[in-house]
């Protein structure tokens, strides 16, 4: 099934949740939506479901409009960030409920019935449990059961609202491994929803970084982490060192020092040059675009991260690798390895 | 733990036995003579009849008003939400004068009731409008804080399953109520069998007709037969407890499945 979604404008009141979207989703995709909170991402998918309509713009699924059809209609399955299963029915006949409410030409029988809910607790590999009731359950069963739940429909697209976010850290991981294995076998069209970019980078074939209701670079994993579309996604993914400069007549400054950075092709005016903390190169004094005195050294493993005071005043913080041993009070000169500047 | 026994035994358990005791007095040819007498019998009809009516009538209409106050977002919300206590603060006998009033023939509501040919004051209707009356804020009170808890998420998980509007009413909203249906049910039954002071003013106290069994044990003191008094009593007593004892069980049964979160 592939999705497509024109101009898509919803409005809150004054606020604009989402400005102006469009989006074009693959047969057996596992996208993600990530952004920060209040960037649109949770409204996009809910309209995707049926959950919620907007003001203006087309969705359609294999070209046909799924706006015309309610939730029900549209045969997608959605999974909610705090599980929203039935409290008052067991594991079993929550994954059953998409099944039993079926009219009743197409209502598969009973045996049938319970053979395709078996057949699903497998999938998420919790039959064990299905006789129990979800306040039973761990928050990571819950989620799992949700899916199972969801996928009970043999839905055309499955979407997924920030769905280990209610989870702790290590249950998240697991199970974020997990959802791309089981993607892989059953290969439906998926689209989640996250504000954490690591698990958007390890899960999704391909990212969708969205901010103030609007999409700021659509890519690979590799894509936005490596080649950043705009200051917003250098920002938001991975750990970057942001410094105010100014560019013009083809110079590049920081302050009132001139930076030996190529400035072909930018705009001039004020701009923000990012660099990853791991693409700072440390030399000794004088070498290098910057310079600046160590004030703090902490081991990460196999890096150390330094906060260095720049020359000019500013602080930031790299991360470097422990074969140069750093201490507070060094004086340094730093390079970029790569960098990029962005207007604004 | 001491203090919390000798308390109810004080409060509730030994006037209780006493009434038992009381009752023993009589032989229990005497105590069946007594229930078994048309004017007792129709007391207890019209008391549990109607009052099991009346609650029927509150489940439903409370069910929508809880709804209605819990979804939807309306001027005046919160006033209605005030005004749902009315009823448990008003002293019953004020609450009996006013729907009586409301109720005459010459009332706001009783002139063009009667002009269609319908009476309800001094009739077994009005005992009917005075139970509906007592017992609606029961269903609301039980019933409001179950539905706050239940989340609108789990009415979007079932569309998007595909249920209809009405399967998920009745396979998902109604079972999660239940518990709190049933009590709010048994609450204000309890609550619509054991009125008296709105009742009287309104009933007429027609025995046989209009005449409910706390009245009739009214007139039976006055009248210093105290075992009949008492005899009607142990049996409203009996049904009471049973309530009672109906509720926890709803709610026990309730509580195994879903725990407080």
């Amino acid at each position: 099934m592939t999705i497509e979604v024109r101009n898509l404008i919803k409005k809150f009141g004054s606020f604009a949740a989402l400005d102006g979207v469009d989006l074009k989703v693959d047969n057996g995709e596992l996208l993600a939506l990530l952004g920060p909170s209040g960037s649109g991402k949770t409204t996009l998918l809910r309209i995707i479901a049926g959950l919620d309509w907007p003001d203006s713009g087309d969705v359609s699924f294999n070209g046909e409009d799924a706006l015309a059809q309610g939730a029900r209609e549209r045969h997608v399955g959605f999974v909610f960030q705090h599980y929203a299963l039935f409290r008052h029915m067991t594991v079993f006949e929550n994954v059953a409920f998409g099944l039993r409410v079926q009219p009743r030409a197409v209502r598969k029988d009973e045996a049938t019935i319970r053979a395709r809910v078996k057949e699903l607790l497998d999938l998420v590999q919790l039959d064990w449990l299905a006789d129990r009731y979800p306040s039973q359950l761990s928050g990571g069963q819950r989620q799992r059961i949700a899916l199972a739940r969801a996928l009970a429909i043999e839905p055309r697209i499955l979407l997924l609202d920030e769905p280990f976010g209610a989870l702790d850290a290590k249950v998240r991981k697991e199970l974020r491994r997990w959802l791309r294995s089981l993607h892989h076998e059953i290969n439906v069209t998926s689209i989640f929803v996250t504000h954490d970019q690591e698990e958007a980078l390890e899960v999704a074939n391909r990212v969708v970084v969205m901010d103030k209701g609007r999409i700021e670079q659509i890519g690979s994993p590799d894509d936005v982490y490596e080649s950043p579309a705009s200051a917003f996604v250098h920002g938001f993914i991975g750990e970057s060192i942001e410094l105010p400069v100014q560019v013009d007549g083809g110079v590049v400054r920081l302050g009132d020092r001139q930076l030996p950075l190529a400035a072909d092709g930018l705009v001039p005016g004020a701009s923000k040059l990012f660099v990853r903390r791991h693409d700072m190169l440390v030399g000794p004094p004088g070498s290098g675009a910057f310079e600046g005195a160590v004030q703090h050294v902490r081991n990460f493993g196999p890096v150390q991260r330094a906060e260095v005071a720049l020359s000019g005043g500013e602080t930031i913080e790299i991360d470097a690798p422990r074969d140069r041993e750093l201490r507070a009070g060094d004086t340094i000169g730093l390079e970029p390895r790569r960098y990029r500047i962005f207007a604004g | 733990m001491g203090l919390t026994l000798s308390w109810l035994s004080v409060i509730i358990l030994i006037p209780l036995a006493g009434l038992f005791l009381k009752s023993f007095e009589l032989s229990p040819e005497q105590f069946w003579a007594i229930l078994a007498s048309r004017r007792t019998l129709n007391a207890l009809r019209v008391s549990f009849g109607l009052a099991f009516a009346a609650a029927c009538v509150n489940l439903v209409m409370g069910s929508i008003i809880v709804w209605a106050l819990v979804r939807y977002r309306f001027p005046g919300r919160r006033l209605f939400d005030a005004i749902v206590d009315v009823p448990f603060a008003l002293p019953t006998a004020v609450a009996g004068v006013a729907l009586t009033a409301l109720f005459a023939e010459k009332g706001w509501l009783g002139a063009p009731l009667a002009a269609l040919g319908i009476k309800v004051a001094f009739t077994p209707v009005g005992i009917f409008v005075a139970m509906i009356f007592i017992g609606i804020p029961f269903v609301v009170r039980t019933v409001q804080p179950v539905l706050q808890d239940l989340d609108p998420e789990i009415e979007e998980a079932a569309g998007s399953l595909g249920a209809s509007r009405w399967q998920t009413i009745i396979r998902v909203i109604l079972p999660s109520l239940a518990p709190a249906l049933l009590t709010g049910l048994a609450l204000a039954f309890a609550r619509a069998v054991g009125e008296y002071g709105s009742v009287i003013f309104i009933a007429g106290n027609l025995p046989n007709v209009s005449e409910i069994a706390p009245l009739l044990i009214v007139i039976r003191l006055s009248e210093f037969r105290y075992a009949d008094a008492t005899a009607i009593a142990v049996v409203m007593l009996v049904v009471s407890f049973l309530i009672i004892f109906a509720v926890n069980r709803l709610q026990r049964w309730a509580q195994s499945r879903i725990p407080a979160r």
